[in-house]
């Protein structure tokens, strides 16, 4: 019954998740204590790993162009109300389309098969993502449990492709043929050798043209108010005339077809071929930053960027203290996604409360809401 | 604020004494005062009535007093002592009760179980039903208050689940019952019979609070009626020396006009026509069936009903939302294609604009900023950007100008609009569907939640639509709105429209009898029923 008022905007997007991050690294700490290793180093390390060097950043944004697909992914089935936890099955299959096209035309020059093959990709991401919304808008099958589902079907499916279909006879190892370097999205390094050996390649460029259309598309056209109605509140999208049905495959395709980038970066820029699980859980850590990011796209590449240096970081940490072994660092990226995902909600209540003592006008204006709610 | 303090009644104690004496209540949330210094007393075994404006306080100091929340200030002395409650369960164990506007029953346990619900004996339930049934049998005989104690809630009718409501804080001992807008929810018919229970419970000695905001209510029933405005209590008087103007005139602090001004309808040509059409809801029931009506430029028709007699279902059907089994609805002669989850969409195309019954949940997105809200319906139109873009300007332009011409409050397009007070929502979703211009306007529920100065703007427009030839539908279970707005007005009852009536012929009686689908000639109902068509 109390009153209350949602925090300012900035409160919400920058304050929150800060701490929220700060509490999962003070938890991270006291677990490096318990292993009998320096907090204070250990963090240090994650830190000069991620940024503090050329190759180190460039291996962040890697990992980071991976989130930013996938957070994207989930933020923009968010906004419609649907949750799409099939990125990793939708990126998965992607690859397909992805290294079909790249195989094909690798005797070009990438400047053609990169835009065919992000079409090609983002056609199967699509696709495999669509059959759910599709599922959902017809038979009312939820989203949660089909997309789930087809990422199963994604693996069993990858797993037949790879080994009976694009293996060459030539090789034992369960991958496709290799891209010839036409084929390929062009490394960073190529441009600039600060980046050292990392992967870092021209995809980040599609992530970051992804951020800025998916931004366009949900608070500057009709469709994407269509969606954020739909999001809000079903019964008043259907007042308004918007049909649900179409709105949700529409969305979860364009959700897939995000999720399906991932494939362009992994494939034909870092593998340079399809290999088998190569998404390797990228699909997951999306929702977390979607969830962490707010479903904006500002606060998803901020997110990515944390979980990309985490990631590298997290590498790093384990080659330089040898007491913090891989399955530490998995701990510790557990708790940030635990307390920035999960737990995101934890500190609200009492966030609200601060603010409430801070501005009194704000408290007077959010009793009387409260109180005309309660009377009628 | 300058209107006279008619004299406080009953100073004197009186005969029974004093169930509930409030003293100088005060209760701060922050700034907002939402009671200051309420005084109220309540004689014993009487019917004590509470109106005023949505935020007046009155649910706040009904909370005080039911223990949901604590005065900052202020004496409450039942039965002449003082008592601090801290909880329900202790203004239970006090003999205070309330029945709540939103039943608190479990739909499918039986009377007798939900009776019982948190006062069971032991563990074990059999034997706290054996007794429970024998006090409901007293109960029930003692207060004419029969209901089937092994029915299933969800089977019986909403006037037999408030019954139960009451029955739960009589089987809990309560000497004081407070009943929260008990009649929201009742046909007429329900209503007296609800009233004639009230009475019995006052003949056995016990005290009624009944907070409403239907004044005629409050002069049908009441001894005495309290009236606050703006977190103070304005006044006390006596219910036979006081007036349904004057008691207006308390609640909103300015002369209000109950009766709406209206000249006779010129009708035209006919806008809407409905034809055979059969609606099922969303369980595949079918709860339209079979209606046929039409509406003429200039027009109001109104349907009168009980809630939840095929109104809903009829209203989404003709705006689109909801699919129809069959039957048509023509707009200037032209079938409208109303098929598919983006009928509303055609319907809006072909002209017919639509405030739905629940603002919060389908005419409002209530996360949205008032100027998204703006175009909610509309967002396809070119108006509001051209290609696939929104233009935003175009839509806070057109927000903006919303709020200016009905007057919304705070006037602010880039607020949340669920922070809006009802009356304010429902004009944000009024001015949006009357800016648009449509020949026909379909309306429910126009004034529901809404304070008494904008129920006289949102009446006002409504005849302005139809002065300017507009066919309007009007849906409402408040009668009086009906008979006041309506040019013809029809009854529909259990999907089927039972009969049609002028407004200014039909008494409350003859409507309320076919709401319950009774024939004309069926006996009448007591009380408020009684009365005759207003002039």
């Amino acid at each position: 019954m109390s009153a209350r008022r949602p925090i300012p905007r900035w409160a919400d997007i920058a304050l929150l998740p800060a701490i929220n991050l700060l509490l999962a690294f003070l938890v991270s700490g006291l677990v490096v204590l318990l292993v009998g290793e320096n907090p204070f180093h250990a963090i240090q390390v994650i830190i000069y790993g991620a940024f503090g060097y050329g190759e180190g950043l460039g291996y962040t944004l890697y990992y980071a162009t991976n989130f930013i697909f996938t957070g994207l992914a989930v933020a923009v089935a968010a906004q419609a109300g649907l949750f799409n936890i099939g990125g990793d099955g939708q990126a998965y299959v992607a690859g397909l389309g992805a290294v079909v096209v790249a195989l094909a035309l690798d005797q070009t020059h990438w400047l053609i098969a990169m835009p065919l093959a992000v079409i090609a990709a983002g056609a199967v991401g699509g696709f495999w993502a669509f059959v759910p919304g599709w599922l959902q808008a017809k038979r009312g099958s939820h989203v949660v449990i089909t997309t789930i589902m087809f990422n199963f079907i994604a693996a069993a499916l990858m797993v037949y492709m790879v080994n009976r279909v694009l293996k060459p006879a030539s090789t034992m190892a369960p991958e496709s043929e290799t891209i010839e370097v036409a084929g390929r999205v062009p490394q960073l390094r190529q441009f600039f050798s600060f980046f050292g050996y990392s992967p870092v390649n021209l995809s980040i460029v599609i992530a970051v043209l992804a951020l800025i259309g998916v931004y366009i598309l949900v608070w500057h056209t009709k469709f994407g108010y269509a969606m954020r109605v739909l999001g809000a509140n079903p019964t008043a999208s259907r007042y308004a005339g918007i049909s649900n049905s179409k709105m949700i495959m529409i969305t979860m395709t364009i959700s897939g077809a995000l999720a399906g980038m991932v494939a362009i970066n992994e494939v034909m820029g870092v593998q340079n071929r399809l290999v088998l699980d190569f998404v390797a859980g990228a699909g997951f850590v999306g929702i977390a930053v979607a969830l962490m990011g707010r479903n904006h796209p500002i606060g998803i590449l901020l997110a990515a960027l944390l979980f990309g240096a985490l990631y590298q970081g997290g590498q790093e940490l384990q080659f330089v203290i040898p007491g913090i072994t891989r399955e530490m660092i998995v701990v510790i990226q557990a708790l940030v996604i635990l307390f920035t995902g999960a737990m995101e909600g934890l500190f609200r209540p009492s966030l609200e409360r601060a603010f409430m003592l801070f501005s009194p006008e704000q408290k007077a204006d959010a009793i009387a809401v409260s109180t005309a709610k309660s009377e009628s | 604020m300058n209107t006279q303090r008619p004299e406080t009644a009953a100073a004197t104690v009186p005969a029974n004494g004093w169930a509930i004496e409030l003293e100088k209540i005060n209760k701060r949330f922050g700034a907002v005062h939402a009671n200051k210094d309420i005084d109220l007393k309540v004689a014993r075994g009487t019917i004590h009535g509470i109106v005023g404006e949505n935020g007046a306080g009155k649910s706040t100091l009904m909370s005080i007093l039911y223990g949901f929340y604590t005065a900052d200030s202020g004496v409450i002395r039942v039965n002449g002592q003082e008592h601090a409650i801290t909880d329900s369960r202790h203004a239970l164990a006090l003999g205070i009760g309330m029945v709540h506007q939103h039943f608190m029953l479990v739909e499918n346990f039986s009377v007798l179980e939900n009776v019982i619900l948190g006062a069971e004996d032991s563990g074990f339930i059999k034997p706290s039903l054996d007794r429970a049934r024998k006090e409901l049998n007293r109960l029930e005989h003692e207060y004419d208050l029969e209901v089937d104690p092994d029915a299933i809630i969800e089977d019986i009718s909403v006037g037999q689940q408030q019954r139960v409501e009451i029955l739960k804080a009589l089987y809990r001992g309560a000497e004081t019952l407070i009943l929260d807008e008990p009649t929201g929810v009742l046909t007429p018919k329900e209503a007296d019979d609800l009233f004639r229970v009230l009475e019995t419970l006052r003949e056995q000695g016990k005290t009624v609070i009944l907070i409403t905001h239907k004044l005629r209510e409050i002069m049908a029933i009441t001894d005495n009626v309290s009236v606050m405005r703006q977190g103070e209590m304005v006044a006390t008087v006596k219910t036979s020396e006081t007036s349904p103007e004057q008691l207006a005139e308390l609640m909103v602090g300015r002369r209000v006009l109950l009766r709406v001004d209206k000249t006779p309808a010129n009708p035209g040509a006919t806008l809407l026509e409905v034809q055979n059409l059969v609606v099922a809801d969303d369980m595949g029931h079918v709860r339209v069936k079979d209606v046929s009506f039409s509406i003429r430029a200039g027009e109001i028709v109104g349907i009168a009903g009980v809630s939840g007699n095929g109104q809903s279902e009829l209203l989404e059907s003709v705006s689109g939302m909801r699919d129809q089994k069959s039957g048509n609805v023509l707009l200037k002669g032209t079938a409208l294609s109303l098929k598919g989850d983006d009928g509303a969409a055609r319907a809006r195309e072909a002209g017919l604009a639509h405030v739905p019954e629940d603002r919060q949940r389908m005419g409002l997105v209530t996360t949205f900023a008032e100027w998204e809200n703006a175009i909610l319906g509309y967002q396809g139109n070119a108006k509001y950007g051209a290609g696939p873009f929104l233009d935003i300007s175009a839509a806070k332009k057109a927000a903006a100008e919303h709020i200016k011409l009905f007057d919304v409050r705070p006037a602010n397009i880039n607020l949340k609009s669920s922070l809006f007070s009802g009356g304010n929502q429902q004009k944000i979703v009024l001015a949006r569907e009357m800016e648009q211009d449509p020949d026909v306007l379909v309306i429910g529920q126009p004034t529901r939640g809404v304070d008494i100065g904008a129920i006289e703007f949102i009446h006002n427009e409504i005849i302005k639509m139809r002065d300017e030839g507009k066919a309007i539908l009007l849906v409402s279970v408040e009668l009086d709105e009906i008979r006041s707005l309506a040019d013809r007005i029809l009854v529909m009852f259990d999907g089927v429209i039972v009969g049609e009536a002028d407004p200014a012929t039909a008494t409350e009686g003859e409507l309320g009898l076919m709401m319950a689908g009774i024939g004309k000639d069926a006996p009448r109902g007591l009380g408020i029923a009684e009365q005759g068509p207003l002039p």
